[in-house]
């Protein structure tokens, strides 16, 4: 028997949509592994959170209500997590693998003396361990790794879980009290860097550009087709080291490994290290001159032609659609 | 101001990836070897300090005999003293490694540690911050701006869709993104001096350590595996912008839900 922990994260007083994921599949794991799922949420308002947590199946919330947690810092947030993992005493800990969640776990592991399986995108109960599946080599080959030590931690890869409402009623809160450190690391400010635009870590639609734009204005074909779709906007390599964008958007290996729903890929080639970073991508479009592109042989619909025709045109009948 | 850079060695980004016969590894054989693209972010942040600060710069890794190659490299490019854990990395998880570098870490004087936001291959994330944990510093990962100031440190992070400006004490280790800064090329001078440095090589036993502690304790690789062959999508003519843009909106809609 092994209870699952979930160290959650909140955004606009909700958890953030990873944590929402980290719950669902830390269900199925709780289940398998004949435990309960537990919730820790760090934040002074973390007790506001049972009945979301409850939702997706989680039956104690262990709450560190401390306003000094509100930021993300990493001392003061181990020192929580691993106190919370000291009341909650599970075999399983989850995290979402956000900016916080793949800072805080390997801290977090350190201090407990236990390994993690990072960016995870499978997990299993078997034969009373966990494993866990995770792409290497920016997704040209798939590790699965057996958790030997308790508890075990992983952190899960945005999307690649869905996040499913269980249908519980609130989580049973249980304060955690826990001894804040004289940090030597803080966080003196947070800028936003996309101006509210969603970033391609999270989201279930990237439309990317690559090389085939010619140019950085050109950019524009590509967020207004974002915009219509509501989603995020990628680049391949060679148009963050041209300058044309920011290597935040960059896709593939020394960029972002992504799996959305919807990957559109425009003017993009297809570099091993692109493919790497977006094949596992549940629906991918291709939109390229050159009817030979590697990135044809993965696209699930591929459109050799002009994007700078095809793309304002497909711009347009999205919002068609959408209007309709 | 004394850096140490951690580097490792990577198989090269453009590597076809092929799995070992023992099913659970990555087959080596004619891979070529390169130092991990975010050590060389993390070298080139060390090597400005020195140049603005005076210093040395050690580059240390835990690798068998080809790491003491990445060593060399890195000694081309300007670090000034290097350090070589020799020993098979089969077994040895994230901890296991950091345990290794921390226990070398004792042995040396510094200021500020570097190392790359991740190795690349492994994808792992995770030997940075164990590190720090190990040694008791502040962390400043996934950095894509640093301000080294006297005993003390500010950098700009980078979280989902925000940037985090931190800051910490000295010593601190800094893990560096792409966009740090621009790596040099190592010069020709650079490469015949970098030779007649001699690399200091210890083993995991010289460190006081147990094998035991480093490997095959926490978790195991149990299973290496190629990416399912995806099968061939449908291609089609795009010649008419507008009955394109037609087709790829019904599978959007239909296929991938996605409306």
């Amino acid at each position: 028997m092994a209870n699952v922990l979930v160290i959650c994260e909140i955004k606009d007083g909700k958890l953030k949509k990873a944590s929402r994921e980290a719950l669902s599949i830390g269900r199925k794991i709780a289940e398998a592994a004949g435990g309960e799922l537990q919730a820790a949420v760090l934040g002074a308002s973390a007790s506001s959170l049972a009945e979301e947590a409850g939702k997706f199946g989680a039956k104690t919330l262990f709450a560190a209500g401390d306003a000094s947690l509100d930021q993300y810092e990493t001392e003061s947030w181990t020192a929580a997590a691993k106190a919370a993992v000291e009341a909650a005493s599970p075999g399983v800990v989850l995290l979402g693998a956000t900016a916080a969640g793949r800072d805080l776990a390997p801290r977090l592991a350190a201090r407990l003396g236990v390994g993690v399986a990072s960016d995870v995108d499978r997990l299993e109960w078997d034969g009373g361990k966990l494993k866990a599946r995770r792409p290497v080599y920016s997704g040209k080959a798939f590790a699965t790794v057996q958790m030997e030590a308790e508890p075990a931690i992983a952190t899960l890869r945005p999307n690649a879980f869905p996040a499913e409402e269980a249908g519980g009623g609130a989580a049973a809160v249980k304060e955690v009290s826990f001894q804040a450190p004289a940090s030597k690391a803080k966080v003196a400010e947070v800028k936003s860097t996309t101006g509210g635009e969603l970033t391609i870590a999270e989201a279930d639609i990237i439309v990317s550009g690559g090389r085939g734009l010619k140019e950085a204005d050109n950019y524009k074909v590509i967020r207004e087709l974002a915009q219509a779709l509501g989603g995020a906007v990628g680049a391949s390599r060679a148009t963050v080291d041209a300058g044309w964008i920011d290597h935040q958007h960059q896709v593939g290996q020394t960029g972002r490994v992504v799996s959305p729903n919807l990957y559109i890929a425009a003017g993009i080639s297809g570099a091993i290290q692109h493919l790497a970073g977006m094949s596992s991508s549940k629906h991918i479009v291709a939109i390229n001159k050159d009817a030979e592109a590697p990135i044809f042989r993965i696209a699930d619909l591929g459109v050799v032609g002009d994007l700078f025709t095809i793309l304002p045109a497909l711009t347009e009948e999205v919002k068609k659609a959408k209007g309709a | 101001m004394n850096s140490i850079v951690c580097i490792s060695q990577v198989p090269d980004t453009e590597a076809r990836i092929r799995i070992g016969s023992d099913g659970k590894s990555i087959d080596e054989a004619g891979v070529k070897f390169i130092v991990s693209p975010y050590d060389e972010y993390a070298l080139e942040e060390a090597i400005k300090l020195k140049e603005a600060k005076g210093g040395d710069v050690t580059v240390l890794t835990f690798g068998p005999d080809r790491a003491a190659q990445a060593l060399r490299e890195s000694l081309a490019r300007g670090a000034t003293k290097a350090v070589h854990i020799k020993g098979d990395l089969a077994g040895v998880d994230s901890l296991g490694i950091a345990r290794v570098l921390a226990a070398a870490i004792g042995q040396l004087e510094y200021d500020i540690l570097f190392l790359g936001k991740l190795g690349v291959g492994t994808d792992n994330a995770l030997v940075g911050p164990m590190l720090a944990e190990l040694l008791d510093l502040p962390q400043l990962n996934v950095v894509t701006h640093l301000e080294v100031g006297e005993g003390k440190v500010t950098a700009h992070r980078e979280v989902e869709g925000a940037e985090e400006i931190i800051e910490a004490s000295l010593p601190a280790v800094v893990t560096a993104q792409k966009g740090l800064n621009e790596p040099r090329y190592a010069s020709l001078k650079g490469i015949m001096a970098a030779k007649k440095v001699p690399i200091d090589t210890k083993s995991i036993a010289d460190l006081g350590l147990d094998e035991g502690e480093i490997r095959g304790q926490r978790m195991t690789v149990v299973k290496m595996e190629l990416p399912p062959e995806k099968a061939a999508g449908k291609k089609i003519d795009g010649g008419d912008p507008a009955a394109a843009a037609k087709q790829i909106l019904d599978y959007i809609r239909d296929e991938a839900k996605a409306l």
